[in-house]
């Protein structure tokens, strides 16, 4: 029998860095990556974005086989992890095998939130979550000429903003008092609301979406909204939010409250198991964070990597994340969710604005829309610890270059 | 199907085919080739996937766009007159025996 080494659940973009960062850290027992997926691990913002267009999956895949094989990574498809036996070390699958480990890593991501929305289970109702979903949604929105999207986040509009540039005809339906809420300041919201509907897509907010339209054989014709207005479609997307898969988890006995709870080092209370990338609840300097986010993911599974060949290092990061929502590129530098105080930065003849936020008093990032170079300012600012007031930026012009060179 | 060869930062060289269409960073990430991060998955959002592209080619590539011209003042690793976004090059019979060249870092 060969020797248990580390077993991962979950084949996405946080699982896979695992693997790839243990070998690179010299690791030499065996690794399995456990994917209930049927394609090698791939990234999954394209899916709301160029894939739409392109349908190219080649485009999306992190590693191919060879390479996999290169490592000795073995990944295992098609293939659920069922249940954790923490006393024996060991995970069952769904194809009847058990999977011995010395370290067992969650990396098992979210999936979309269900909302208990009358109609869901007319055809034409989709999720975006998975490549096949993607597929699902790309084919049908082929043949669609009007898509209701719930949900204002960004997959929704991001969707949106494909659609749209497709030549059909787009509303979003939020249900908060702004599109973006959770994530965003007003600021951005405004712009971008103001963006999208420039382009012709139709947003309504502060509404629900009270239940799926539909004929007698099943085929979707509209949304019905909590006001009783209609609105017509022949495709719904419901892109309401994820949730994190931590069932797992929780039926091990290991902490969940949002996802998977771990220490600083990503540790669960089970010091061989790990958790790494969406699932993970994890704790940060303002209180506990759940990021869904590709850097998240891939610099969580670095530090687990360092972790387990013997580090005890604790993670973290100054968070970025994109979206590109057709046209606009919308980019976050820093945890700017829940800013008192935006300072905004905008030029009247172009679409470009730079919101840059402060919350009591400290500068924790920057929001912007088409302005990359101001983006990349402000990590280069964020990562110093420099004590920037909000006078320092009242003081620099547009260009938060400027401040780089001057702080120390 | 044209071929691109990575040098890396100390010399190494690994040729890859690359199908037409598909992204130099693309080549790079399924083949495993080591000095490309390419964390936003090629949309110019994050700049580590800078390349240094031999002079016989840089005219042969599509020019920079405003976006990637922005993110390319930003590359990690400095920024020289070849310096592209590897996401941003598409492969095609055009460029058939590419040479790029990694830089130092990324992040
Ligand atoms: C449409 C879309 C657009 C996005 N756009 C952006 C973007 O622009 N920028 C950005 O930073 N982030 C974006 N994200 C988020 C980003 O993709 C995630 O943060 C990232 O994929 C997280 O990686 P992960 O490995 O934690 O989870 P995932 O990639 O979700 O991987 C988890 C995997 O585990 C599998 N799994 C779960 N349970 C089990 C089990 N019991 N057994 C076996 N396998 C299991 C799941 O099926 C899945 O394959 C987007 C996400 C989506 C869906
Ligand atoms: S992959 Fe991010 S800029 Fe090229």
């Amino acid at each position: 029998m060969t020797q248990p080494g580390v077993v991962i659940i979950g084949g996405g973009q946080a699982g896979l860095q695992v693997a790839l960062s243990l070998r690179q850290l010299g690791f030499d027992k065996p690794i399995q990556i456990v994917s209930d997926e049927p394609v090698l691990p791939y990234q999954r913002p394209p899916l709301s974005k160029t894939y739409l267009a392109d349908g190219n999956f080649d485009q999306l895949v992190l590693r191919g086989q060879a390479a996999l094989d290169a490592q000795q990574v073995d990944v295992l498809l098609a293939t659920r992890a069922e249940a954790i036996d923490r006393k024996a070390r060991s995970v069952s699958l769904s194809d009847g095998r058990t999977l011995p480990y010395e370290h067992l890593v969650l990396a098992t991501g979210t999936r979309p939130r269900r909302l208990p929305l009358a109609g869901s289970d007319l055809q034409n109702v989709h999720e975006l979550r998975t490549l096949a979903q993607a597929e699902r949604l790309r084919t049908a929105m082929s043949a669609a000429a009007s898509i209701a999207i719930v949900g204002g986040g960004f997959i929704g509009l991001e969707v949106a903003a494909f659609a749209r540039s497709a030549g059909k005809k787009v509303t979003v339906i939020e249900a908060g008092s702004r599109i973006l809420e959770r994530s965003v300041s007003a600021a951005v919201s405004a712009h971008l609301l103001q963006l999208h509907r420039r382009d012709g897509i139709e947003i309504r907010y502060r509404i629900g979406a009270g239940r799926i339209l539909g004929t007698a054989d099943g085929r979707v014709t509209g949304l019905l909204l909590a006001d009783d207005a209609v609105v017509d479609a022949d495709l719904v997307l419901l892109a309401a939010g994820a949730v994190p898969n931590d069932d797992l988890a929780r039926g091990a006995g290991l902490q969940t409250g949002n996802g998977i709870l771990v220490d600083t080092a990503l540790r669960t209370l089970d010091p061989c198991i790990w958790a790494v990338g969406d699932c993970v609840d994890f704790p940060a300097p303002r209180g506990r964070l759940r990021l869904e986010s590709v850097q998240n993911a891939v610099e969580q599974a670095k530090c687990v990597a360092r972790n387990i060949v013997g580090g005890n290092e604790a993670f973290g990061i100054v968070p970025w994340f994109w979206s590109d929502q057709g046209r606009y590129k919308l980019q976050i530098a820093g945890l700017t969710a829940g800013a008192d105080d935006v300072l905004v930065r905008k030029t009247e003849d172009s679409d470009r604005l730079a919101a840059i936020c402060f919350r009591d008093g400290t500068f924790t990032g920057v929001e912007t829309v088409n302005a990359p170079a101001d983006h990349m300012a402000a990590r280069t600012l964020l990562a110093r610890t420099t004590g920037l007031t909000r006078k320092d930026f009242e003081d620099a012009n547009l260009d938060l270059k400027s401040l780089v060179g001057s702080a120390t | 199907m044209p071929k691109v060869t990575f040098v890396s930062a100390d010399g190494r060289e690994t040729t890859l085919t690359a199908q037409n269409g598909q992204s130099v960073m693309q080549v790079a990430m399924v083949n495993g080739v080591e000095g490309i991060v390419a964390e936003c998955g090629g949309s110019a959002m994050c700049a580590t996937c800078h390349v240094y592209v031999d002079t016989p080619f840089v005219h042969l590539a599509a020019p920079a766009s405003e976006i990637e011209n922005e993110m390319l003042d930003c590359v990690a690793s400095q920024r020289r007159p070849g310096s592209r976004l590897s996401c941003q090059i598409q492969m095609s019979d055009a460029l058939d025996g590419l040479r790029v060249f990694l830089p130092e870092t990324q992040q």
